[in-house]
């Protein structure tokens, strides 16, 4: 040991490598994360119950109604309603479940994806190697907000196309973690000694160098989940992606924009505010996963 | 030994706090250091003996801190110098080395430029321009073509010359006390003679005493002229060279002696001190190397041995030392 | 250094073929790009034929794409379907604003993020440094089209401090820069952070202490350098993402850069210009990352002497 990792003697550096059980104000964050987060499923999964009014009930002598609290509003329509009438309570409600499912559905599959090109490129190597990589390059060169509106605009606005193109834009990192762990485990005695008694590679792929990806994985995951759901709101926002009358949080604020400039400021504010704490949520909690499988992990 | 003492630390305590409470990597560390000897300071990872030698310099990081006992170099205390003191000693009277060569440098500026700056932070290094003394100072190391190689990069070095570098720069302030932290460990052997060649010459050179960190205890012998063990934290043994070697008193510095291989020696394998060393948060009671010492008896698991003197000019941390041969 | 900077140019052009090869393809991702160039207008059998053969889209494959090619290193990729005028340079004319825009915005995000990353790493687990990284959390959560809007409604709107959209003087500029800041200010600001605490717990800060350095020469010579390196590319990464169409601030802000004009052709369905907007978006964003690999060569020396 020298002088420079003198500054905490060997066995103690185990002791204060992971986070131990007294409560300091970053926990306090994350359980605040922790139960948004879980609010915000809950409203994804049984919207009807919670939300007060059908969301695409128009009622048009009600419209853009302020949030009950101020002078012009209605007790029943807690954050007031939009041009058409329509409650602005029960729409973010609803909104919740058609993001969190896209998000969901492209980190799945982005995942799934990158993760097994990823694997086969760096256990196989060779020209699969090579071509992933310059693919991951090509594709990673091209402004990815413009290349999600390119495809879109020549495959057409829906949700299943939003998440294939949330996709395509996600899978490069986690085939290059892959990549890069396969690369590092092939070379090791484990994994020769198991090909030397016949493992097939499929096994020896599966078996031993996949669990050793998890962890990262999952953080990596975790992470890309607040961006999946920030570029499938702004596609929205453009009018790009989820497609009224499905209802989504991007698609209110671009609808609601033009009413911001006359002073109805609550179209826009709590659909923003409701992607926003998804976002801040699940980045805080990725952070945490971070810090609880591996602080080393420089990700 | 007819100069006054160049240090000597007192006591001192370095602790470091943890969710489980404080631990102390340094105990009631004492020992001397004469002026111009070359120190060996001895022991396992974790031991304390780079806490120990950071807190020479006031170097331990937080939240580490120096809880007490005192550091009295050429008759004051540093600890209680002011920081702007404090500032003027360190790479001036007394410098430190470190390990890694390859780290200790920073990247991104010249090996001219890091060891100017000693020069810039010590005024009273009267040099007239920088660059010259600096490719001066990589004369003095025996660094080829130094003119040029003032305005080199540390990655343009290998690691023995790097090496030499690093020590160039610790001996740029002239210092009275040079701390060598495992100079030698990440080197291949051949540069490790060269570098101990280089640490004794300057110590006749510059009449430098230098504190020499190893967990080797074979260096020692080539180098050294008075060793001081630690383990978990204290000191253990102290003594010549010579006498250590010849006749170790305490059981850990048997044991460290006993898994040395040796020239001429018939066994065929080396022999290894059982067990690990003791978690510094959960020490056991008495004597901390009792769990492994092979000769420990009940008084040593119930009574901790203070660190008594034994004999010439040694000390030694033991209820029952070894008897000479 | 030379074969570092050799290879990376060797990179970016084939880089930026390679990317054009692709959004050459785009087009043809349903089978049949005359399908997507008329969907949804009524158009009878003939007027598909008669559009395929005028497009050249009934030659083989192969020959198109050649043809694609020859035309494109001569600067011609296709016209725009609605006013007829070259693609290329419709949306050449717009870059100015896009790149102006990004520029402050950088200017703005790097203004405060830098000192706000410094104090944050220098004070580590402090309340500041806790505050400044919770709030840095915040900005990189909001997503870009709600601070936009929040900005209008709060100062184009209430204050009236700025108008709400368009172009004309600096006036105009402010807000969609402001907006366009917010997320690499917060990211910069992290990693300013993270990069300096790394490099302060390094070996080589360790000895320059040890060498009787004032810690103000220490952290703002040695530390400081060394931490740049890291921010230096990422910067260059985000800059390029800003050129690269600040999509949907323009959006909202009506600035009439390559991002507005490039969502507008869509609604449109004008794919030729789509197409020339990203391979011209995708180019400059190559030639910043070559630029970008470039400066980080010269400043980090294991890569200029080597």
């Amino acid at each position: 040991m020298t002088a420079l990792e003198a500054t905490q003697p060997g066995p103690v550096r185990e002791l204060t490598g992971r986070r131990l059980a007294r409560f300091r104000s970053g926990d306090l964050l994350v359980v605040i994360a922790f139960l948004v987060l879980a609010l915000i499923v809950t409203c994804a999964l049984i919207p009807a119950t919670l939300a007060p009014h059908p969301p695409n009930q128009q009622e048009i002598t009600q419209r853009l109604l302020p949030p009950s609290w101020m002078a012009r509003g209605d007790s029943k329509h807690l954050l007031g309603t939009d041009q058409l009438g329509r409650d602005l309570f029960s729409r973010v409600i609803h909104g919740a479940r058609i993001s969190l499912i896209v998000g969901f559905s492209a980190l799945l599959i982005s995942g799934i994806v990158g993760v097994a090109i990823g694997l086969l490129a760096g256990y196989y190597r060779g020209w699969l190697d090579d071509w992933v990589m310059r693919l991951a390059d090509v594709q990673l060169a091209i402004p990815y907000v413009l290349l999600a509106i390119a495809i879109i605009a020549v495959i057409g606005p829906s949700t299943v196309n939003v998440v294939l193109v949330l996709a395509v834009n996600g899978w490069v990192v986690y085939a290059r973690l892959a990549r890069g762990q396969a690369l590092s485990l092939r070379e090791r005695e484990f994994i020769q000694a198991y090909r030397a008694l016949g493992a097939s590679d499929w096994r020896i792929v599966l078996q031993h160098i996949l669990p050793n990806l998890l962890s990262a994985v999952i953080v990596v995951a975790s992470l890309e989940l607040a961006g999946i759901i920030t570029l499938e709101s702004s596609l929205s926002f453009l009018g790009l992606g989820i497609q009224p009358p499905t209802v989504s949080w991007g698609y209110m604020l671009a609808d609601g924009r033009t009413y911001l400039l006359g002073g109805a400021w609550w179209v826009v504010t709590f659909p923003g505010l409701a992607i926003t704490a998804t976002i801040l949520s699940i980045n805080v909690l990725a952070d945490w996963l971070r810090d609880v499988l591996d602080p080393r992990l420089k990700i | 030994m007819h100069e006054p003492l160049l240090l000597q630390v007192e006591d001192l305590r370095v602790e470091f706090p943890t969710p489980k409470g404080s631990v102390r990597a340094a105990d009631g560390v004492s020992f001397r250091v004469w002026p111009g000897e070359i120190l060996g300071l001895v022991g396992e990872s974790g031991c304390g003996k780079s806490v120990t030698t950071l807190a020479l310099l006031r170097l331990v990081r937080l939240p580490g801190r120096i809880s007490s006992g005192r550091i009295l170099f050429k008759g004051s205390d540093v600890l209680m110098l002011p920081e702007r003191e404090m500032r003027l000693l360190r790479g001036g009277e007394m410098a430190m080395i470190f390990q890694n060569p390859m780290t200790a440098l920073d990247p991104v500026f010249t090996v001219g430029d890091q060891i100017a700056e000693v020069f810039q932070a010590h005024p009273n290094l009267r040099t007239g321009d920088v660059r010259t003394a600096a490719a001066a100072i990589l004369e003095r190391v025996r660094i080829p073509n130094a003119k040029a190689q003032v305005n080199a990069y540390p990655h343009q070095f290998s690691g023995g010359m790097a090496q030499r570098v690093m020590i160039g720069m610790g001996v740029a302030g002239r210092p009275s006390l040079l701390i060598a932290d495992e100079p030698t460990t990440a080197l291949d052997v051949s540069v490790q003679a060269q570098i101990l060649d280089l640490l004794r010459a300057i110590r006749t050179e510059l009449h430098t005493a230098i504190i020499f960190i190893t967990h080797d205890l074979a260096i020692t012998a080539q180098l050294c002229d008075r060793i001081v063990v630690m383990y978990a934290g204290q000191v253990v043994e102290s003594s010549s060279t010579r006498d250590l070697f010849r006749a170790p008193r305490h059981p850990y510095t048997r044991g460290l002696l006993d898994s040395m291989p040796r020239l001429g020696q018939k066994r065929v394998r080396l022999e290894q001190i059982p067990g690990q060393p003791p978690d510094l948060g959960a020490l056991p009671m008495g004597c901390r190397f009792a769990p492994r010492c092979p000769r420990a008896e009940a008084r040593c698991r119930a009574e901790e041995p203070i660190l008594a003197p034994s004999g010439d000019a040694r000390e030694v941390r033991c209820h029952f030392p070894l008897e000479a041969p | 250094m030379w074969r570092y900077i050799r290879r990376r140019l060797l990179l970016a052009v084939l880089t930026f073929w390679a990317v054009s090869t692709i959004v050459w393809g785009l087009l043809y991702l349903t089978g049949d790009p005359v399908a997507v160039l008329l969907a949804g207008t009524p158009a009878g059998q003939t007027d598909v034929d008669q559009l395929r053969r005028a497009l050249g889209f009934d030659q083989p494959l192969p020959i198109q794409y050649l043809n694609f090619l020859s035309g494109a290193v001569q600067g011609d990729l296709g016209n725009s379907l609605r006013s007829g005028e070259p693609a290329l340079l419709l949306v050449s004319r717009r870059i100015g604003f896009t790149v102006e825009l990004a520029l402050l915005a950088m200017t703005l995000a790097l203004a405060v993020s830098i000192p706000v990353g410094i104090v944050s790493a220098m004070f580590r687990g402090s309340l500041t440094d806790r505050t400044l990284m919770l709030l840095s959390m915040v900005g990189q959560s909001m997503p870009i089209f709600w601070v936009g809007l929040l900005m209008i409604a709060v100062f184009a709107v209430e204050l009236r401090w700025f108008p709400a959209g368009g172009a004309g003087g600096i006036k105009y500029l402010f807000l969609p820069a402001a907006t366009l800041a917010l997320y690499p200010m917060a990211r910069i600001a992290r990693l300013v952070r993270s990069s300096l605490v790394d490099v302060l717990n390094q070996d080589y800060i360790l000895a320059a202490r040890a060498r009787g350095l004032r810690e103000a020469l220490v952290v703002g010579k040695h530390a400081l350098k060394n931490a740049a390196l890291p921010v230096v590319t990422i910067v260059g990464l985000q800059f390029g993402y800003m050129l690269g169409g600040a999509v949907i601030t323009e959006t909202i802000f009506g600035w009439p850069g390559i991002g507005l004009f490039t969502v507008t052709a869509i609604h449109e369905r004008d794919f030729p210009v789509v197409q020339a907007a990203v391979v011209l978006a995708s180019g400059m964003f190559i030639a910043l990352n070559f630029l970008v690999d470039l400066l980080y060569g010269w400043l980090d020396p294991r890569i200029r002497f080597s």
